[in-house]
């Protein structure tokens, strides 16, 4: 199947849709593909049917009416060629062909080895939360979450809401850090409300920052954690552990493309246009900033790309948001003691089965790869590499096709020239 | 300073094999490698322990190669992923049916052995392939590695025996009496030993050694889809592009259960980047062979540079024009099997005694260009 547009977004959480919506409306043939089945991202997610989120609720109906196609279950693999990408939706493939392109691929959680992370039982914060809203049912069961940062008690709220009893929410971060982000959130109206509606979600919940988890235990799954809190050793049963410490961006399509990434970034300039021309990035590519970064970067986006002016009202928006954005980073930022939870005999990628021991001698990431396997299985180092990053500061690799494991037929040239977009913008 | 009996400048499967055999000998040996051990072409290449009689002395040299692999396998580590798996020849045709027999006959007057084939034998030894083949020819004794351990492997042995291995290690200038490293650090050694695949004319400008690139593909973890590595036999006669690119149906099974799917060939080009068209020509070709081909889902696409010269045979031996430098580089696509060959032949050179195959059809002063 072929398909061809002015303008393509890859993702369609709020970052894509808002690049979409701007772009769209501004008479562009825009087409958006997610690998999920619904619009919305990871921040707003299952939004598109259940509609409770005020703000998700305008952007997605916005979108609907923008006149920007959506395709759903479509993960972007390859991009052979500037303008052609080639896509796998289900058992089909697809190739686009397009002007322009806004990535909007999101972040996902950064996990840290400890012993026991492999158990069934333990997952990320975040994606203990996703499975809940999913409904996993977590009613009477007792759940433990050690990780850092608002999303570490969007998570325990959300948990909390459907009826989990969380035994104590560990946050990384010192007390003085942690409280001085707090106090810093007033400056950005949008994160206090969000704040306060937060704690007020967690009455009753034990919180505790200098908190982390020292190791998972049990003999098929999950039966308890060790903790460090507060500086002291607790051990607690449970049926279920969170743990993972803050974001990293999705950058595999980004550097796929030879986009300039500097210090865990996309690098863009202020028409969010990256150092490959006529390709724009938004959203956690940044840096990780949340929704309302994602909103003004995608609006930015979809303006430039559809060549309008950019209000001054959005650029200082962006000012703002990237000020808050590095203040999350520095109290998101894992602690020294997390990188050294690991044992020899923790696994570091659990793909291919490599413990923290088989990368003695290894002197990069690309030494660990060859002599060692790690990042070789199926998510190619999606999650081991960003904590061999941490651990070890090793710098990521080039990206190599495809970005996603895809059929090879899916990654076969079109047959013939796709015809050109309607309208070359 | 320090000296050495011999620096050998290069830690691909060529100059580690060659360190791990001088070391043996009781020769004081440096590594010198630029980034890490066995990450040049070595860790792009597919590892396939070939026998192939293109010609003469292609063919002593890799069934040399091969049967010296055979006889370390019980020594390597598992890590190395030797797989005794063979290698089928396939004939598409009645005219490459043909060929077969001349072929059985040379590789027997190797003492390789050889096998015929016929279709109904193919099926049921290879049952993902295209059931339009018409036999193949089977080489049980070819087998796979997984190069970069391999070189590691070699490496590590011959710094056990008391080699000083030095990656992270550029060398700035090749000299009669030692090497010049690129932080200005100068070694010396009796002999100098150039192994740097195909960066090698870059320290000795007139070496006749290109690159040649190819692309490979590996699929995810799964049911082994094919039991011998397979070649199409017409991989010479295969259809040539307009840029002198090439492609070839060339698929092997990997311990671990994946695909590794090869290969082009693009002379001249040293570029590291995958192309697309050739690609999509390479997997074409491979879907010819095997039907299922495009329902198998891929895990990542890489190309590397083969060492190539004019001849497609190495050169092993001292230079002509600078005796005092020895190579021992432009492997081209065969320097995984040659690697404990080539070691062997280099290492009798410089000390000074026979070797079991006849070294000079690889001798670099077969070249005019090195007399000057
Ligand atoms: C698991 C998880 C849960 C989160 N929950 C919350 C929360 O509850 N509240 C909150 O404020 N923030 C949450 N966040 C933070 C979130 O990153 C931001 O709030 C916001 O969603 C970022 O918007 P975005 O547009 O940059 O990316 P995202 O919303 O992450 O959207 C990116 C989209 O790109 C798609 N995509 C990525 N790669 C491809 C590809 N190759 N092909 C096709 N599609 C692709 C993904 O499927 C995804 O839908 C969560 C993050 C994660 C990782
Ligand atoms: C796609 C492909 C498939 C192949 N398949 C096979 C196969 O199935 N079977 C087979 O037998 N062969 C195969 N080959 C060929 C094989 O990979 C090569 O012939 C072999 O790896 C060459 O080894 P080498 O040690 O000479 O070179 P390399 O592995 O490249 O080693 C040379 C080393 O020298 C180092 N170096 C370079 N410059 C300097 C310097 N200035 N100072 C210090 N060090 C330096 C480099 O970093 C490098 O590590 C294949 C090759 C390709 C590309």
């Amino acid at each position: 199947m072929r398909e061809a547009c002015d303008l393509v977004v890859i993702g369609a959480g709020p970052g894509g849709l808002a690049a979409a919506c701007r772009a769209a409306e501004a008479g562009l043939d825009v087409l958006v593909l997610d690998a999920q089945p619904e619009p919305g991202g990871q921040v707003w997610r299952g939004e598109a049917r259940k509609g409770t989120n005020r703000l998700a609720r305008r952007w997605l109906s916005r979108f609907a009416a923008s006149g920007a196609r959506f395709r759903p279950g479509a993960r972007v693999v390859a991009a052979p060629e500037p303008g052609l990408l080639l896509v796998e939706e289900g058992p089909s493939s697809l190739a686009v062909r397009y002007g322009r392109l806004v990535l909007a691929t999101g972040a996902r959680e950064r996990f840290l080895p400890f012993p026991g992370w492999t158990l069934p039982g333990v997952l990320g914060v975040s994606g203990l939360q996703v499975l809940v809203k999913d409904g996993l049912p977590i009613r009477d069961r007792r759940v433990v979450l050690a990780g850092t940062g608002p999303l570490l008690l969007a998570a325990a709220a959300t948990i909390h809401a459907h009826g989990g009893e969380v035994l104590l929410v560990a946050e990384q971060a010192p007390a003085a850090r942690h409280w001085g982000f707090a106090l810093q959130l007033w400056r950005y109206p949008d994160k206090l409300i969000q704040g306060a509606v937060l704690s007020a979600g967690l009455a009753g919940v034990r919180t505790a920052t200098e908190s982390w988890v020292l190791e998972a235990r049990g003999e098929r799954r999950l039966e308890s954690v060790r903790m460090s809190v507060g500086g002291r050793e607790e051990e607690l049963a449970c049926d279920y552990l969170g743990a993972a410490w803050g974001l990293v961006p999705n950058l595999e399509l980004a550097r796929l493309f030879g986009c300039e990434v500097s210090r865990g970034a996309v690098v863009v300039d202020d028409r969010m246009e990256t150092r490959v021309p006529r390709i724009h990035a938004v959203g956690e590519l940044l840096g990780i900033g949340g929704v309302d970064q994602a909103l003004v970067t995608g609006e930015m986006a979809g303006l430039a790309a559809s060549e309008q002016p950019v209000p001054d009202a959005l650029v200082s928006a962006w000012r703002r948001v990237r000020v808050f954005a590095e203040a999350l980073a520095r109290h998101d930022a894992p602690r020294p003691e997390l990188r050294r939870l690991a044992t020899p005999q923790t696994l570091l990628c659990r793909c291919e089965d490599v413990p923290l021991s088989a990368l003695e001698g290894c002197r990069d990431l690309r030494e660990a790869r060859l002599y060692a396997r790690l990042g070789m299985g199926s998510c190619q180092g999606r999650t081991c590499g960003a904590a061999a990053e941490a651990l070890f500061g090793w710098a990521a690799e080039d990206v190599r096709p495809p970005c996603l494991p895809a059929r090879i037929g899916s990654l076969r040239l079109p047959p013939e020239t796709p015809p050109t977009p309607k309208r070359a913008s | 300073m320090s000296a050495f009996d011999c620096i050998i400048v290069g830690g691909g499967i060529v100059g580690a094999a060659l360190a791990d055999v001088l070391c043996a000998e009781g020769l004081s040996v440096a590594l010198v490698e630029a980034r890490s051990i066995g990450a040049g072409t070595t860790a792009c290449g597919m590892g396939h322990l070939v026998a192939m009689d293109d010609n003469a002395p292609e063919l002593a040299l890799t069934a040399w190669s091969v049967a010296l692999w055979r006889e370390l396998r019980d020594d390597l580590p598992m890590a190395v992923e030797y797989d005794a798996c063979g290698t089928l020849w396939l004939a598409t045709d009645e005219e490459e049916l043909a060929a077969i027999a001349a072929k059985v006959a040379s590789y027997r007057g190797a003492g390789v052995r050889a096998e015929v084939l016929d279709a109904a034998a193919l099926r049921e030894a290879e049952p993902a392939l295209t059931p339009d083949l018409v036999g193949a020819l089977r080489v049980p004794d070819d087998a796979v590695v997984y190069p970069p351990r391999a070189a590691l492997h070699f490496a590590r042995r011959a710094q056990q025996r008391g080699a000083r291995l030095m990656p992270g290690c550029p060398v700035a200038e090749l000299r009669p009496d030692g090497v010049v490293l690129e932080n200005g650090e100068v070694l010396a050694a009796g002999h100098v030993v150039l192994a740097a695949g195909v960066a090698s004319p870059r320290l000795c400008p007139d070496l006749p050694i290109s690159p040649r690139k190819g692309h490979l593909l590996i699929t995810q973890r799964g049911a082994p889809v094919v039991r011998h590595q397979l070649v199409e036999l017409g991989y010479l006669k295969s259809a040539h592009g307009s840029d002198g690119a090439s492609v070839a149906f060339n698929a092997q099974p990997r311990v671990t259960g994946q695909l590794l799917l090869g290969s082009s060939r693009q002379p001249g080009v040293g570029s590291a980047q995958v192309e697309p068209a050739i690609l999509e020509r390479m997997l074409k070709r491979a879907a010819d062979f095997l039907p299922g081909l495009d329902a198998l889902r891929a895990l990542r696409v890489w190309t590397g540079l083969r060492p190539a010269t004019p001849d497609g045979l190495p050169l092993l031996g001292r230079h002509p024009g600078k005796p005092w430098l020895w190579l021992a580089c432009g492997h081209e696509g065969l320097g995984i099997t040659t690697a404990t060959g080539s070691a062997q032949l280099v290492a009798d050179q410089l000390l000074g005694r026979a070797s079991a195959i006849d070294a000079r059809p690889y001798a670099p002063s077969r070249f005019e260009v090195l007399h000057a």
